[in-house]
């Protein structure tokens, strides 16, 4: 029965394939813009799209117009795989970007390791995804480095005893505590009380009870936002009233709304803020706006910061050789970019500085931005 | 006498899918993947078709089974260090049998207490079997818990996929063929029946649910070699459902309408994104055909209307009445 059908799929495919025109660089871009993680998916790609068009109306690169392909995956575990391969095989695209989520982008990453194009993830921050090979490279932060950036911080607000509170259920939250303590204890600071709690508990009042007798100057709680709202509004219940801090978990739609206030004067760290002042920010969100008719979020600005990054490679690199393109990318050094000032490091990960946001009156406020 | 018996044609079609292993090379990487993924769909959805189709049980948690198939033989081969050559071929081939056998042993164990439940019953304890292995599997720190398993080595190709579809055919073909398969088709057609004639239902139910769950097993090791990474959510309900569709859209029972569907569905979302960057395609339709996945769904529900029998399930109607 393949007899019938493959040469049909063959015939469809080998139309789909664009004659190759040599003034265009073509770019994959595999994205979930389908599914339950649509819209990461969406965000990012707007962004990158953002990017690619700026790109092409500031006359290309080296000449050459960019050429983004877009597949999508679904956000199903599986067609990662299929579209990369397609983006390789069929459509013979010099680079990738892609995905937002890990489990997405380790399925790409083999895949594009082993035909030796260089592939940048705008936001999957497991470690694994670039420990797949070198020429995988990610321009967000991973997850560790958001613990030691609010480590810094409480330093910085001269807090010397800090009580910490993990969602033991998620390698996030348990990756964050891990090297908050560690950096905020090598620098100083003491960690009066260590309590723990599982996603989808609904009451925290014993944890918090404990901490508030240790009598902290703030409370470390990198969890997601769903438990973290609760655990606000319990604690000012309890009459435990310092800001309490946390991680990009925190962003979500219900946090605000549920902690009804009660998370006012505390801090959680970011990729981006539509707040930041630099110029460069406040171009990206107007331009963002013009053309989305939304407001860009975290997702988007990365996905801006990676095809950005791409094309500067390529530009560097004088053209699209896979290994002179993957040094280039590699090479990348204090990239302006819209989420801070990028560098790749030896890992293939960003090293870049991380934005404060603090809660107040019922909304993200920027605070400030914290270098590596 | 005249036709050559199932077990011939296995040997033919292992034999020319041998010669055509090298071949299917020039097709490049990506129709590779679409060709092993229809491989695998085939097993599935074959091995599904013995419970649903055939027996008339109507299990949720094939991806399950596939979990622990994924899981069990992935972990093997890392622990072996994945090694090349014969050697390499002989600890996959031991890997793909352990990881299915796992998985036809959880199937016996889920079976024996579920399978007392009918109809929508057993649809939901199955379902949360399903859950539970994915929650396990999330937990479980040697198996990557939330973070996947990555490293796999690449040992699935053309020939071993589609001789595991093959394999897959031949079993449940030849076990329903069979005067003791009659059995599950008298479980499906009136089990009050069946058992008055002196049939132990509940034993065929068994063996169909631990001969499918083996069978999907067998697909979860072949894909976790071929994409190299599994995460629990490969492994979730809707992969499950997908199943289930190709078996429904197929004809319950009928062998040959759900290979066809296992073929047609694993094909169309990539034809659709072959047509959608087809440069030929008119603008109007363009944004439409953009979209392809409601396109897809919109083509499944044209389908069910036009055949909600299943694509081919009047062969099965021929074949079932004496």
């Amino acid at each position: 029965m393949h007899s019938r059908l493959l040469p049909a799929l063959l015939g469809l495919a080998l139309l789909a394939a664009p004659a190759a025109a040599q003034d265009v660089i073509k770019i994959g871009e595999f994205a979930s813009m389908t599914g339950a993680n649509a819209s990461f998916g969406r965000q990012s790609h707007n962004g990158t799209q953002l990017a690619i068009d700026e790109i092409n109306a500031a006359g290309g690169v080296l000449g050459r117009r960019l050429q983004l392909i877009l597949e999508d995956d679904q956000s199903t575990a599986g067609q990662a795989a299929t579209a990369v391969q397609k983006l390789i095989a069929q459509d013979k695209v010099v680079a990738l970007l892609g995905e937002v989520a890990s489990s997405k982008s380790l399925e790409g990453a083999p895949i594009a390791q082993r035909n030796k194009i260089p592939m940048i993830s705008p936001a999957s921050t497991n470690p694994k995804v670039t420990e797949t090979g070198d020429y995988i490279f990610r321009v967000c932060f991973i997850d560790p480095f958001q613990g030691t950036v609010m480590a810094k911080y409480a330093l910085s607000k001269g807090w010397k005893k800090i009580a910490v509170l993990t969602d033991v259920k998620q390698d996030y939250s348990v990756g964050l505590a891990e090297f908050f303590v560690k950096y905020y204890t090598a620098n100083g600071g003491t960690i009066v009380r260590d309590q723990k709690y599982s996603s989808g508990d609904k009451e925290f009042r014993a944890q918090i009870t404990s901490i508030k007798g240790a009598a902290p100057d703030a409370v470390f709680v990198p969890g997601y936002y769903g438990e973290v709202a609760l655990i606000g509004k319990q604690a000012r219940l309890l009459g435990l009233n310092v800001p309490l801090l946390g991680g990009d978990g925190w962003v979500g739609e219900s946090l605000l709304p549920v902690a009804a206030g009660a998370l006012d004067g505390s801090f959680f760290s970011a990729h981006f803020s539509t707040d930041d002042t630099r110029p460069a920010v406040q171009d990206f969100v107007r331009k963002y706006r013009a053309k989305y008719n939304s407001t860009p979020d975290d997702m988007a600005a990365l996905g801006y910061d990676s095809a950005m990054i791409l094309a500067e490679a390529i530009k560097r690199a004088g053209g699209t050789d896979s290994a002179k393109l993957r040094d280039a990318i590699a090479a990348t050094k204090n990239h302006a970019g819209i989420t801070g000032v990028i560098t790749l490091d030896a890992q293939r990960n960003a090293a870049k500085s991380a934005v404060i946001l603090t809660i107040n009156q019922g909304g993200f406020k920027f605070q400030e931005t914290v270098a590596p | 006498m005249k036709k050559p018996g199932p077990n011939l044609v296995f040997l033919l079609v292992l034999a020319g899918l041998a010669v055509l292993a090298p071949v299917a090379g020039w097709f490049g990487p990506y129709v590779l993947d679409i060709l092993v993924g229809i491989a695998i769909n085939l097993i599935l959805a074959v091995s599904l078709n013995l419970i649903n189709g055939y027996t008339g049980q109507f299990s949720l948690g094939h991806a399950g089974f596939m979990a622990v198939g994924a899981y069990g033989s992935a972990w093997l081969t890392l622990q072996a260090g994945t090694p090349a050559g014969v050697a390499g071929t002989a600890v996959f081939v031991g890997a793909l049998l352990a990881g299915s056998l796992c998985a036809g042993l959880v199937g016996l164990a889920v079976g024996v207490p579920s399978l007392r439940l009918r109809g929508d019953y057993l649809a939901i304890v199955t379902l949360g079997f399903n859950e539970i292995i994915k929650g396990a599997v999330q937990n479980a720190e040697p198996l990557g818990a939330q973070r996947g398993l990555t490293g796999i080595g690449q040992y699935t190709g053309f020939f071993s996929a589609f001789a595991g579809a093959a394999l897959a055919i031949l079993v449940v073909h030849n076990l329903v063929q069979s005067t003791y398969g009659r059995g599950f088709l008298a479980t499906h057609d009136d089990e009050i029946a069946a058992e008055s004639s002196g049939l132990d239902t509940t034993r065929y139910k068994i063996v169909a649910f631990a001969t499918g769950a083996f069978f999907a097993g067998l697909a979860g090791g072949l894909y976790a070699h071929f994409k190299q990474f599994i995460h629990p959510e490969a492994f979730g309900f809707m992969r499950s459902i997908d199943i289930v569709v190709m078996v429904i859209l197929g004809g319950m029972g009928s062998m040959v309408g759900v290979c066809c569907a296992a073929v047609l569905l694993t094909v169309l979302p990539e034809l659709l994104r072959a047509l959608a960057g087809w440069e030929g395609l008119p603008d109007v339709l363009r944004d439409f055909v953009s979209n392809r996945m409601i396109l897809y769904s919109v083509l499944l529900i044209i389908l069910m209307i036009a055949r909600p029998q299943g694509l081919l399930a009047f062969r099965a109607k021929k074949r079932v009445t004496p």
